[in-house]
């Protein structure tokens, strides 16, 4: 069927640039990987019927999450510096917990039987959203602005320069022309 | 065979997996942020999968909307925090971070 | 006409002083001449319209013609307002009211505020006052009337304290603000029990929904207070009338146009709208509020020797007599007197301005002998004067009598003579105090050379208001009284059956407040049972039993021919009065004061209202201070204190302890952990993502356990 042709590319799409994600030593690489692997995402929410959640994964992760990621890249890198030292002590455990916990929820995934439904094709989701958002949901809804913004503000402090340490006075002074008062 | 709600819980739960290798295992702050973004993504992933083959409304979109918006206040603050830890200690390495131990 | 165009020119008509308000507030210094032309212009067009829809009602002679028009405003679900505008034959009278004497003073303020260094800001707010005041009258929702009616204690504040510089303006308008405010609280809980009952604030759907099911007894009566509440407040009634004699700290002109015609008439107006949702409960007691206000107000006007505070009281004494013509049934007649007195009272203002430009201060010992220099005005000051006193062929003479007569019908039906005594000697005061006034002011001899000797008569913009007043002060009552001249093309009472017809959407009130109509039957129709007083027709108007209607109709004829010839009797006692004392100086006025030394302390500290609040209110509020100051003082500090000094005592015992006992004990325990410090130290490598494995390690664990279990 053509509707699972397109699952499974996006389903391998994702998985495939997830592993470069977790894999790539060069993090620039990683960044562009996590890329196709939103992408995919974004694709298998297509495939699901949420059209709406789609696009927001589109723009909101890949336009601004992503590209928040990118120059966090750029301006962390040190030239030549962060050698990849990955020693297997660190990344033999790991693979083993990662493994150990996809088993466990593989398990389950097979083991239950889920109560499922007959589905329908999927019909527009925008308006429904909507209302929900803002009938139900609109505590939560306000709340998530609430988030959004204390984070804004705790980001701007975390990045604001610092006034130099030895001369406190200097802080509300940011044009640094302390040395006109006496 | 058709793709039903297990082979979606199924690619969430390897994204879920590789999320958990990286976060356990890269270095760089940048990257393992990265691997929490693998992580809330097949956690969505899955909230989307359920809507649509058990719960049948849109509930589930709505958490995935809201997970997106969460990660977003995540990677804003996250990335401010990585960069004053560039500013102050010249690294992202989260290893070489542990003045607090000593 | 058609109704189309009506509302089109009724909105205009509210939109223009808006304008005018909007381009002299931004632009007003740029243009020529600070833009006071454009404000008059504006002012004038919106006259011109207020006149048309006039001539409409006019010619269309139907107190019942409503022209109404709704926009859904705001809808949430459960709660729907409309914004909506009306126009009938009482918002036509009140429109010609307020744009004619907006326009004069606009024309007047040209003169007495030439050279004011916010002189086009003055004209803003004119037109911004106007605005507000077009609004209350042209709203047909409660909601909107009270939203405008903020908006004129807004605007009246920025009016009175124009001149902010003055401190004695600058507490004149917080004190008018503040004042209002209680009333209008009480406004707004009358508002509220309204909408929570009907489920509306459109008038009539209320109206409607008032008479098929009314509230319940007391519920009714505490409304309608509520509602009357906001009008003690705004017209300046006992016991919230303090704030009108300081608000004459304003600009003179502000003195015309908010306490003769507009703000004050505002709660007059309001009052006689509403009037079907008042019962006899609310009514009786805004009867006596009213004659109370018009007995005290006349009595403190009689010692004031500033010219403008005399017509303060003036004013509200004669604010008492319309709101006690609603009270008494005779709602048209307060009306009408509403339409004379804005002309005649806003003439005085004026005149009193033209004085005080003139001769450049209020007190009135300082003045006389004016006459002369100052004819126009003195003239104009007359008639208006002869119109206040009630002399026959004058306007005030046919709304006052009504009144007076309104209120002996009222009287002899209800035995609650109280009113009318009191009205009736307030009648003859007023005359005594505004004859005392002209004699004071511009006859006898100046008692001061040099002010009389600079005193001049004012430039034409001034004189031309003043003219145009005083002529408007004798013919507009028609001659006639307000039900039988023009005055009854425009308000009747409401006629119910009619309202009800006309009202499809009237809601219905919930189960909890109403009861059956039939059952309260007389509840629901105040004016019922008593019959409307005289040949005016004031409040909710219902069908008639025929018995009453003969005995009334013999009560009205009775009470009339009495109040007019008691009242006539007393208007020229007092001016014979005042003329005795003050022109022949056969009564001197100051031994009469020393003989009754006790009443003119009362009444030139003004019954010690001021004095009341302040030993009431702001005591209450000094003393409810000093006794949170003195709780936090003694108790908080205290139980802070002593914790501190119980952890003081504590803390030397358990040095104590200390030193000796636990000592010991930590050193020992320090070597334990210190031992155990070093082998754990091995597991904290500070490393995140070794806490992480860590967690998922056990967390994996956990999970796996249990499965297995």
């Amino acid at each position: 069927m053509g509707g699972d042709l397109v699952f499974y590319g996006f389903a391998l799409l994702t998985v495939l640039s997830g592993f470069f994600v977790v894999a790539s030593r060069n993090i620039v690489h990683a960044a562009f990987s996590l890329l196709f692997t939103l992408f995919g995402v974004a694709g298998l929410y297509a495939q699901l019927g949420a059209d709406f959640l789609a696009v927001t994964q589109t723009i909101v992760y890949i336009g601004g999450i992503l590209v928040l990621v990118v120059f966090a890249v750029m301006m962390t890198r040190i030239p030549r510096a962060d050698a990849p030292r990955r020693g297997l002590d660190r990344a033999v455990p790991a693979a083993i917990l990662a493994l150990l916990a996809f088993a466990l929820i593989y398990m389950v995934i097979v083991g239950t039987r889920w109560p499922q439904r007959a589905t329908g094709a999927p019909e527009a989701t925008v308006a429904e959203i909507g209302t929900s958002l803002m009938t139900r949901f609109v505590f939560p809804f306000e709340y998530a602005s609430l988030v959004l913004l204390a984070a804004l503000v705790g980001a701007a402090i975390l990045i604001r320069e610092r006034a130099p340490q030895d001369d406190p006075a200097d802080a509300d002074d940011p044009a640094g022309n302390g040395e006109v008062r006496s | 065979m058709t793709a039903g709600l297990e082979h979606y819980l199924t690619v969430s739960a390897l994204l879920f997996g590789l999320g958990l290798y990286a976060v356990l295992t890269r270095r760089n702050a940048v990257a393992l942020l990265m691997g929490v973004e693998l992580i809330l993504n097949a956690a969505s992933l899955n909230f989307v999968a359920f809507a649509r083959f058990v719960d049948g409304g849109v509930d589930g979109h709505i958490v995935a909307i809201f997970v997106i918006v969460l990660a977003a206040a995540e990677a804003a603050v996250a990335l401010a925090i990585v960069l004053a830890m560039f500013r102050n200690f010249g690294t992202v390495n989260v290893d070489s971070v542990n003045r607090l131990k000593r | 006409m058609s109704e189309h165009a009506i509302l089109l020119s009724a909105l205009a008509v509210l939109l223009l002083p808006l304008l005018s308000y909007a381009i002299l507030f931004f632009l007003g210094k740029k243009l020529p001449r600070q833009g006071d032309w454009l404000g008059v212009a504006l002012l004038g067009a919106s006259w011109l319209l207020a006149l048309r829809i006039f001539a409409h009602f006019w010619a269309a002679g139907d107190p019942g013609l409503r022209i109404e028009a709704n926009v859904r405003w705001l809808d949430l679900g459960v709660f729907k307002a409309d914004a909506g505008l009306l126009v009938d034959g009482m918002s036509a009278v009140m429109l010609v009211v307020v744009t004619t004497v907006s326009l004069l003073v606009h024309l007047f303020s040209i003169g007495y505020m030439h050279g004011d260094r916010r002189y086009e800001r003055f004209f803003a707010f004119l037109g911004f006052f106007t605005f507000s005041m077009l609004g209350i009258v042209l709203s047909n929702s409660l909601l909107f009337l009270y939203m405008f009616w903020e908006l004129v204690g807004l605007a009246s504040y920025l009016l009175i304290g124009f001149w902010f510089h003055k401190p004695s303006a600058a507490a004149a308008n917080k004190k008018a603000f503040l004042t209002n405010r209680v009333g209008d609280f009480g406004f707004f809980i009358g508002i509220l029990i309204f909408f929570t009952a009907y489920g509306t604030f459109n008038y009539f759907e209320l109206f409607a929904a008032a008479h098929l099911h009314p509230l319940t007894g007391a519920l009714l009566t505490l409304a309608g207070v509520g509602l009357f509440m906001g009008c003690i407040g705004k017209s300046a009634q006992v016991p919230l009338h303090i704030w009108l004699p300081d608000a004459m700290e304003g600009p003179t002109p502000v003195s015309a146009l908010i306490h003769a015609a507009t703000m004050v008439a505002a709660g007059v107006y309001m009052v006689a709208r509403l009037l079907p949702l008042f019962d006899p409960g609310a009514l009786l007691v805004v009867a006596y509020v009213g004659a109370i206000t018009a007995f005290l107000g006349a009595t403190i006007a009689l010692v004031k020797t500033d010219i403008k505070k005399s017509l303060a009281y003036s004013t509200i004494s004669q604010l008492g007599y319309m709101v006690m013509a609603m009270g008494v049934g005779v709602a048209a007649a307060g009306m009408f007197h509403l339409w004379t007195h804005a002309f005649f009272k806003a003439l005085l203002f004026l005149g009193s301005g033209s004085v005080i430009h003139a001769v450049h201060t209020q007190e009135m010992p300082l003045m006389g002998g004016l006459r002369r220099k100052m004819p126009i005005t003195f003239w104009t000051f007359l008639i208006a004067t002869l119109a206040i006193s009630g002399v026959p062929l004058f306007s005030g003479f046919y709304s006052k009598d009504a009144i007076l007569a309104g209120a002996l019908a009222f009287g002899m039906n209800k035995a609650h003579y109280v009113p009318f005594l009191l009205t009736l000697a307030a009648a003859g005061l007023t005359a005594f105090y505004m004859f005392r006034m002209v004699f004071l002011t511009f006859m006898g001899q100046p008692r001061d050379e040099a002010r009389h000797h600079h005193a001049h008569e004012s430039p034409w913009t001034m004189t031309v208001p003043l003219v145009t007043l005083a002529v408007l002060a004798v013919i507009s009552s028609g001659w006639r009284g307000p039900t039988d001249g023009w005055f009854s093309r425009f308000v009747a009472p409401y006629d119910m059956a009619r309202i009800v017809e006309e009202t499809p959407g009237a809601p219905h009130a919930g189960e909890a407040f109403a009861v059956p109509a039939a059952v309260h039957g007389e509840h629901a129709l105040p004016q019922e049972s008593h019959g409307e007083a005289q040949e005016s027709h004031g409040g909710t108007q219902a069908a008639h039993g025929g018995a009453h209607d003969s005995h009334d109709a013999h009560v009205r004829h009775t009470a009339h021919i009495t109040a007019m010839v008691l009242s006539i009797l007393v208007a020229g006692l007092g001016i014979f009065l005042a003329w005795l004392t003050y022109m022949r100086g056969r009564i001197d006025s100051s031994a009469v004061l020393a003989r009754l030394p006790r009443v003119h302390h009362v009444l030139q500290r003004m019954y010690f209202f001021d004095e009341f609040y302040a030993a009431t209110v702001y005591r209450f509020t000094l003393w409810f201070s000093w006794l949170c100051g003195a709780f936090d003082r003694l108790v908080i500090d205290g139980i802070v204190n002593g914790m501190g000094y119980l952890t003081r005592v504590l803390s030397w015992f358990a040095g104590l302890a200390d030193r000796y006992v636990v000592d010991g004990l930590v050193n020992g325990v320090g070597a334990v952990i210190q031992g155990a410090g070093e082998g754990f130290r091995r597991v904290q490598t500070g490393r995140v993502q070794s806490y992480l494995a860590y967690a998922c390690f056990s967390v994996l664990l956990l999970v796996f356990v249990f499965r297995a279990l």
